[in-house]
Parts: structure tokens; C-alpha cells; sequence
């Protein structure tokens, strides 16, 4: 049996990518409107449709409160760590998300966690590989960014397993692109990665020796990224809109959204220019313009692209390297192609920084090598192999709060911890362990990753009992925990709160609930598809019957024709797609020869030297045939 | 002991064909074998020697990953897969504390029947449930030279809440930190000659001490030596402190 292919997913704060091996070389898979880029956009159209991509980045400009953007930033966190985010995106929370639990984000009538709207996002990504090959995807490599938590990582898998892809591996932004960029240079050395995207900043940094990638020290800052920049520019905005103009638009969600895109135009304009203009149509009548200098720009954003600097301070500390080792640096990430952001990275590493490779496409190229890896590789990709760390320190709570830490940060993964517990009252049979990630310490100020209740401990006097705890950080960056009563020798039994995770029957009940979902949008897709196809074909109809060639049709083939047109007017209201399907099939082969005939006198036409335009080629049957987009069943 | 799990291991039997299979994989099949609760020096191959060569080690582990790692048992059972995770925990475990020396000479010491950990982590819980500040033993040699800067750092941060700048105890600190900085390396000089003394207790093709009394002894030392370096570090990271 030929092995299934497995695609590297990289799942973006703005935008996400989907890429495969293709020979020797990773390529990105377009999707069906030709660009590579999917934005990370999800959105409701006007049939209750889900959408995603640059059709939802246009809901979202239209009516905000049908669309959401830049849920990563929500993915593993709860309610009391978004405040911040809350103030500067417009997201959407229920209400009645209670601090613990797992946020739910609403989106037209209904509600939805961050792993169900990355689900879509991931779901769209699958189609577009599943139509490239046409044949069905099951098996991804996602990336995240290395600086994620157990939390966060836990909620990337779970929403690639909402979408139908069984997530073999996550894998590092950073140590993704450096698989890329390590795919054609094989070169052996200290490589520095800075990864600044949409959201996220993440600095690695590897040594490379004879193919194995080995990360020696990772840092970052899960929330800072082009959004912040973003925000900074609208903020001011608002403030000369308000000053100048005498608007408020703080409550006015279409009008941020119109004036969020139009900063962000700015914003990458004066990534060329020396200078750029905010020009955009406001309420009321009213226009907001103003210019911006690169130097301008370049002040404003000092203070964000700074925050950079302390986490490869750090790195490289952890690394015990000095900046002057590092023998190469490379830049990924959209928000890198900054001039500024360049000139600081020059700084900091003394040295150019490679950009061969496109920010914004090299970690899903890198996902696609790592894909190709695990499915068993080839020559191009036979001695690489990839030896990543945790980023995060694993702690336990200990007595009075503090952190015992048992999994030291930038330890190589997979990594494993072993610990004692015991008994501290007669005849206890419950101990409880409180898991942090973070490097303070205290438990309070660490992120609680969950607690395990050791229960079924044979009563014992106190302090007798010796349970043995294995905390075990997988290749996934993902802990796993087990435990066993010395004693007795019996397997204690463990349970998990994840602290804002979702458990496993909820992620499998959104898993039966999408393909609940998937199946009737599926269903509603194909009638509308079926309907526009048919309002095509009698639109052109209509107009193919001014044609001259008309007139050149037999009295039977119009009789036909005229009949199969009735009959399709008829089908056209069904909610049987395939009925509007046959009768469209039906016509359409009633109108190939008037199709023909058009053509012919189009081209004749043509050769007389007249202007196309006139002979309306574009309007005839010929062009009510778009390519079908194709359907993969799975059976 | 080790040595006992380790013969036993070479003697198992492989899952899968039921041949004779070593640690990591089957001689015969080639299928990797379960875990065993076996120590770093054997998951490295190596004999219980504190004199390790970095590149050699470096090597070792390289190759071990390239045959032990998850990524490479992607299309095999749950249960290989389970196994490869394990077996490349244990074994980057034992690469990042064999590479560090001081992690390296704890590690034997643990493995020697000392328990520097628990010790360490009790004497915490104690001083925490009895809100006093942890105590440790001060080496007898150092009573007097640690009193003194005990009462320096005092009166810099006495200072430094009064917002004063007294230059000459700065001066003073920063001397009493380059004597215990040095105090320190030579300690770490005196710790590495036990190695030798350690190593050589190793006869050829063995991978433990054969003379139990010296291994003892030799042990009993090194802990002292270990103890008084982290009472130094310690001492070292304080008046860093104050002086930051």
C-alpha cells in the first residue's frame, strides 16, 4: 500500500499555508482563488455558510460581527488572560464564560471555541490540498509557535482533530523554517531564527551538524507580533478622528474594520516608500487622511520591536553563545520585511540576515519537509532530523505556593521528570498535584497547566504511601503524565482538569458536531453552486438568443432548447442539487450548438476586424462552464 | 543494581522475533525493545566514569537519536511509537546531565546511594513550614570569612533601603566576592582530582569500582567537595545581588 501523503500546515495568526513535497523540494498549495495565503479569517455569509479566507476578509469589513480574525491569540488561554487582548480586538466572548473554562467566541447566531474556528480555517486548508491531489488528506504536520505552552499546543491539536486531520506532529515555527532553509544550504553551524508574524514572537536558536537540527535555547512572546503595530496605528487613528474630526467610531465596528485594513495598507506600504497615506471614507460623509514618514513609522514602533531584543538576550544567554558565534540569522515572519525590524536584527546578530525564502511561506515549507521526514523521507531529506526543546520550565506546586521545577526550559524533547509523592494525613487516598509552565517562582504567577487528583492510594499510616509520578514532555511539546503506587504496585489512577483545555469527549462531540455541520453546509454549498450554475446558463441563454446565430439553429433544436430551458426554471427552486444539476447538464448539451455557432461567427467576426465586444462571446453558453470544483467523498 | 538490569537486558528476548535482543533494538528483527529503568551512563554505553570526552559523548548521543527518535517511528505500532518517545526521553535526559559536569557528579553521587537531592529539597521544606530561612552547614574553614560578609551584605542593603551609597562597602564586597570566586575554582580543581581518583577505581572493561572501601571513600569526599562549592555559589550569587 502507497503511503498517504501528510501536508505541512503552518496555522497563522493572519494568514495560514498549506505545503507538500514535491520531489526534492517543498512547494505551498495554492488555493482555489490562486493565492497561496489563506488569511485566517472565519465568516458567516448570507446563507449561514461558513467561510474562510479573503471571501470572510470581506465579510469581516462588511458586517464585523459575522466574521472573527487572529483567534490563535485566544487558543489555550481563558477568560481572565484576555482582558488585555479584549481592549484592542473585537472579539466577540459569551457572556457566560466563567473563569477555567474554555472561551467561546460568537459568530452570528452561534458560539464556538478557538479550536472549532481553527478547525475551519484548518478544514479549508485540507479541501484546497484535497482538490490539488484529488484525493483525501488525513494526516498534517501543523507548526506553532515555539514559544507555546502546554495549553496552547494541547488546543492546536485538538482543533486540527476537530477538522479531520490526525496532527502527527507540531513542530516549531522557527525550527520549521530553519528545515527549509537547512533543505538547500547543508551547512553545519550556530543559526539564529527571529520569527516575527501577525501575533507571535519567537527567537531560536539551533545548532546544525551533519542534518541533525538541535535547538539549543528558545524564547519569544506569544502576543506580540504585526497585530501590535496594527493596533498602535489605529489607535492613533481613533484619536485624531476623535480630535479632528469630531467622530467617535470606538463603538462602530464596520468603521474600525474599513479603517484597521487601511493602517494596515500603511503599514506595508512604508515597508517601500519613504513615506505613505491613511486615506479612508468614514460615516457621515466624513474622510480621514494622513500621511506617515517611515521615520514617523519607524519612532512609533520602536517601543514594540524592541520587546524582541530581551528574549535573544535570553536566548543567547541560555545558549551560552555570544552574538558574534551566531554564523547565520534568518528572518520569517510578514513582519519582518519592516525595514526597521531588519536593521535591529543586523544589529543585534552583527551580521545580514538571510530572506531567500519568503517570510511569509517558509514555515509551512519547513512543515512540509518535517511531513516529508515522518512519512519516511527520501535522499533530499534522508540524514535530517529535527531535536527541539520545551521552551517552558514544568513545575510542580510545592508547600506555600512556590515552584519545584522538574523539567528545566530549553531541555531537548521528548523529556521526562520522575517524582515522590506521599501521604500527609492517616489513611489519605487522595493526593492532589498542581502542574505549572513558566519560569517564576511562584505557582500563582506561572501558567497552570492542570491538576491531577492521584486517587485509589491504599489507606496507609501517613507518609507511607510512596507514589511515583512520570511527567513525560512528548516530541509534540505536549506533557503526559502516569503514576504508580510503590507500595502496593498499583497503578494509581489519575484525573485531569486541564485548566483550559477541552477535555476529550467534548473534543470528540465537536468532532461529530462539525461533521454534523460539514455535512448540511456541504449539502447547502452544492444547491447554491447548482443554482448559480443555472442562473448562468439561462442568463447566457438569454442572451445567445440575440445572436445572430440564432437564427441558424433548426426549428427543432430551438423547440428543444425552449423545453429543457422551462424544465431547468422549474428544477431551479428544488433542494435536490442534483436535480437542478441534470436539468443544467440537460441544457447545456441542448445549447452546444448554438455555443458552436457563436464561436465560429466570434472568431469570423474577429478575422473581419471588427471589436469583439460586439459579438458577445462572453455572455454565450460557452462561459457558463466554470471548472468544477472538485468533490472528495470519503467513504 | 544497574549492572544486574543491564545484563538482564542483554540477555532479553525480543517482543517481536524472540531472539536475543541488546538495549535499544533486536540484534536479529531490528525492532526497538522496551524501556528499562536502567541509569544515563548505561543509556550512553558508557562505564560509570566521571572523565568524560565531549565530543565522543556528542557522537553518541547524535547516533543514538538518529535510531531512537519518535519522528522516525511515525508509521510504526502505538506501541513502538510509545517506546521510541520513552527510550529518546531517557536518552536526552541523560545527555543534558552528563554533558554538565556538576549535574554529572551529582548524577553518580545520587546514583553512589547519596541523597543530595531530597536532602536539599527537605531542608527547604523545613525551613518553609517553619517560616525560617533555610540553613545550611557552614564549612568550618569558611565560619569566619562568611560571617564577615554576612555582616557586609547586611549593611549594603541596610543602604541601599536608605538609598545610601557607601562605596567602601561595594569595595569591599566586590573583594570578599573575587576571594570566594577563587575560593571556588580551586575547589572545583580539588573536585576534578577526585575524578581522576574515581575513574581509576574503574578496572578495564568494568563499569563500577571493584574496591568498596575506596569507592566509598572517594564518594564521601566528592560530597563534601560538591557541598562547600554549592555553599560558595550560593554565597557568590548574594553579593551579585547586592551589588546589581
Amino acid at each position: 500500500m502507497k503511503d498517504e501523503r501528510i501536508v505541512g500546515i503552518d496555522l497563522g495568526t493572519t494568514n495560514s499555508l498549506v505545503a507538500y513535497m514535491e520531489g526534492d523540494s517543498p512547494v505551498v498549495i495554492p488555493s482555489e482563488d490562486g493565492s497561496n495565503l489563506v488569511p485566517s479569517v472565519v465568516g458567516l455569509d448570507q446563507n449561514n455558510q461558513f467561510v474562510v479566507g479573503n471571501t470572510a476578509r470581506t465579510i469581516l469589513i462588511e458586517h464585523p460581527e459575522r466574521a472573527v480574525y487572529s483567534v490563535k491569540r485566544l487558543m489555550g488561554r481563558g477568560i481572565d488572560d484576555i482582558q488585555e487582548e479584549l481592549k484592542l480586538f473585537p472579539f466577540r466572548v459569551s457572556e457566560d464564560v466563567k473563569p477555567g473554562e474554555v472561551l467561546r467566541i460568537k459568530l452570528g447566531d452561534r458560539e464556538f471555541t478557538p479550536p472549532e474556528i481553527s478547525a475551519l480555517v484548518l478544514r479549508q486548508l485540507k479541501k484546497n490540498a484535497e482538490r490539488f491531489f484529488g484525493s483525501p488528506i488525513t494526516k498534517a504536520v501543523i507548526t506553532v509557535p515555539a514559544y507555546f505552552n502546554d495549553a496552547q499546543r494541547q488546543a492546536t491539536k485538538d482543533a486540527g482533530r476537530i477538522a479531520g486531520l490526525e496532527v502527527l506532529r507540531l513542530v516549531n515555527e522557527p525550527t520549521a523554517a530553519s528545515l527549509a532553509y537547512g533543505l538547500d544550504k547543508r551547512r553545519d553551524g550556530i543559526v539564529a531564527v527571529y520569527d516575527l508574524g501577525g501575533g507571535t514572537f519567537d527567537i531560536s536558536i539551533l545548532k546544525l551538524h551533519e542534518g541533525i537540527f538541535e535547538v539549543l535555547a528558545t524564547n519569544g512572546d506569544t502576543h506580540l507580533g504585526g497585530d501590535d503595530i496594527d493596533n498602535l496605528l489605529l489607535a492613533i487613528a481613533l484619536d485624531d478622528i476623535a480630535g479632528d474630526l469630531k467622530l467617535d467610531l470606538r463603538r462602530n465596528a464596520e468603521a474600525i474594520q474599513a479603517l484597521r485594513k487601511a493602517v494596515i495598507d500603511t503599514k506595508i506600504a512604508l515597508s517601500s516608500k519613504p513615506e505613505a497615506q491613511i486615506d479612508v471614507d468614514l460615516p457621515q460623509g466624513k474622510r480621514y487622511q494622513r500621511t506617515i514618514t517611515r521615520q514617523q513609522f519607524e519612532q512609533l514602533i520602536e517601543p514594540i520591536i524592541q520587546r524582541t531584543v530581551a528574549p535573544c538576550k535570553q536566548a543567547l544567554a541560555d545558549a551560552k553563545l555570544q552574538p558574534s558565534q551566531i554564523e547565520e540569522v534568518v528572518l520569517v515572519g510578514g513582519s519582518t520585511r519592516i525595514p526597521k525590524v531588519h536593521a535591529l536584527v543586523k544589529e543585534l546578530f552583527q551580521r545580514e540576515p538571510h530572506t531567500e525564502l519568503n517570510p511569509d511561506e517558509v514555515v509551512a515549507l519547513g512543515a512540509a519537509v518535517q511531513a516529508h521526514i515522518l512519512s519516511g523521507g527520501s535522499a533530499a531529506t534522508k540524514d535530517m532530523l529535527l531535536l527541539d526543546v520545551t521552551p517552558l520550565s514544568l513545575g510542580i506546586e510545592a508547600l506555600g505556593g512556590v515552584v519545584a521545577k522538574i523539567i528545566q526550559r530549553n531541555s531537548t524533547i521528548p523529556a521526562s521528570a520522575t517524582e515522590h509523592f506521599t501521604t500527609g494525613v492517616e489513611g489519605q487516598t487522595n493526593v492532589a498535584i498542581h502542574v505549572v509552565q513558566g519560569e517564576r517562582e511562584l505557582a500563582k504567577d506561572c501558567r497552570s497547566l492542570a491538576r491531577f487528583d492521584l486517587k485509589g492510594i491504599p489507606p496507609m499510616p501517613a507518609g507511607l504511601p510512596r507514589i511515583e509520578v512520570k511527567f513525560l514532555i512528548d516530541a509534540n511539546g505536549i506533557l503526559h503524565v502516569s503514576a504508580k503506587e510503590q507500595r502496593s504496585g498499583k497503578e494509581a489512577e489519575i484525573e485531569v482538569k486541564p485548566t483550559y483545555g477541552l477535555t476529550d469527549d467534548q473534543v470528540e462531540q465537536m468532532i461529530l458536531e462539525s461533521f454534523d455541520y460539514a455535512e448540511e453546509d456541504f449539502r447547502q454549498r452544492q444547491i447554491v453552486e447548482a443554482r448559480n450554475e443555472a442562473e448562468n446558463i439561462l442568463l447566457a441563454l438569454e442572451k445567445g438568443r440575440h445572436n445572430p446565430a440564432w437564427q441558424r439553429l433548426t426549428e427543432q433544436e430551438r423547440r428543444e432548447i425552449a423545453e429543457r430551458e422551462i424544465a431547468l426554471q422549474q428544477a431551479k427552486g428544488s433542494d435536490e442539487y442534483k436535480q437542478i444539476r441534470s436539468a443544467v447538464d440537460a441544457l447545456n448539451e441542448a445549447t452546444m450548438r448554438l455555443a458552436e455557432l457563436m464561436m465560429d461567427s466570434a472568431v469570423t467576426t474577429a478575422l473581419k476586424g471588427q471589436n469583439m465586444d460586439s459579438t458577445d462571446l462572453q455572455g454565450g453558453p460557452t462561459a457558463s462552464h466554470p471548472i468544477a470544483p472538485a468533490e472528495i467523498t470519503q467513504d | 543494581m544497574a549492572t544486574h538490569l543491564t545484563q538482564a537486558a542483554a540477555v532479553a528476548a525480543c517482543w517481536s522475533c524472540g531472539q536475543p535482543a541488546s538495549q535499544h533494538f533486536c540484534e536479529a528483527c531490528g525492532k526497538i525493545q522496551p524501556v528499562q529503568n536502567i541509569d544515563y551512563f548505561s543509556t550512553l554505553g558508557l562505564p560509570r566514569k566521571l572523565h568524560i570526552d565531549m565530543a565522543t559523548l556528542e557522537r553518541e548521543f547524535y547516533r543514538l537519536s538518529r535510531k531512537l527518535h519518535p519522528d522516525l517511528f511515525a508509521r510504526a505500532t502505538v506501541r513502538e511509537q510509545e517506546w521510541s518517545t520513552e527510550k529518546t526521553s531517557q536518552l536526552n535526559d541523560a545527555y543534558r546531565t552528563l554533558k554538565d559536569w556538576i549535574a554529572r557528579t551529582a548524577y553518580l553521587l545520587e546514583l553512589e546511594g547519596v541523597k543530595l537531592e531530597e536532602q536539599s529539597r527537605n531542608a527547604t521544606d523545613t525551613a518553609r513550614q517553619s517560616g525560617a530561612e533555610k540553613k545550611q552547614v557552614v564549612p568550618p574553614d569558611l565560619l569566619e570569612e562568611v560571617f564577615e560578609l554576612n555582616m557586609q551584605l547586611e549593611e549594603m542593603r541596610m543602604n541601599k533601603q536608605m538609598g545610601e551609597d557607601d562605596p567602601g562597602i561595594a569595595r569591599d564586597l566586590q573583594n570578599a566576592k573575587e576571594k570566594f570566586e577563587q575560593k571556588m575554582n580551586d575547589l572545583t580543581t580539588e573536585l576534578q582530582s577526585y575524578w581522576d581518583q574515581w575513574d581509576a577505581l574503574i578496572p578495564p572493561g568494568e563499569n563500577e569500582p571493584k574496591d568498596q572501601q575506596s569507592r566509598i571513600r572517594v564518594r564521601d569526599q566528592m560530597v563534601d567537595l560538591l557541598n562547600r562549592r554549592s555553599y560558595i555559589r550560593n554565597l557568590v550569587r548574594d553579593v551579585n545581588e547586592a551589588l546589581a
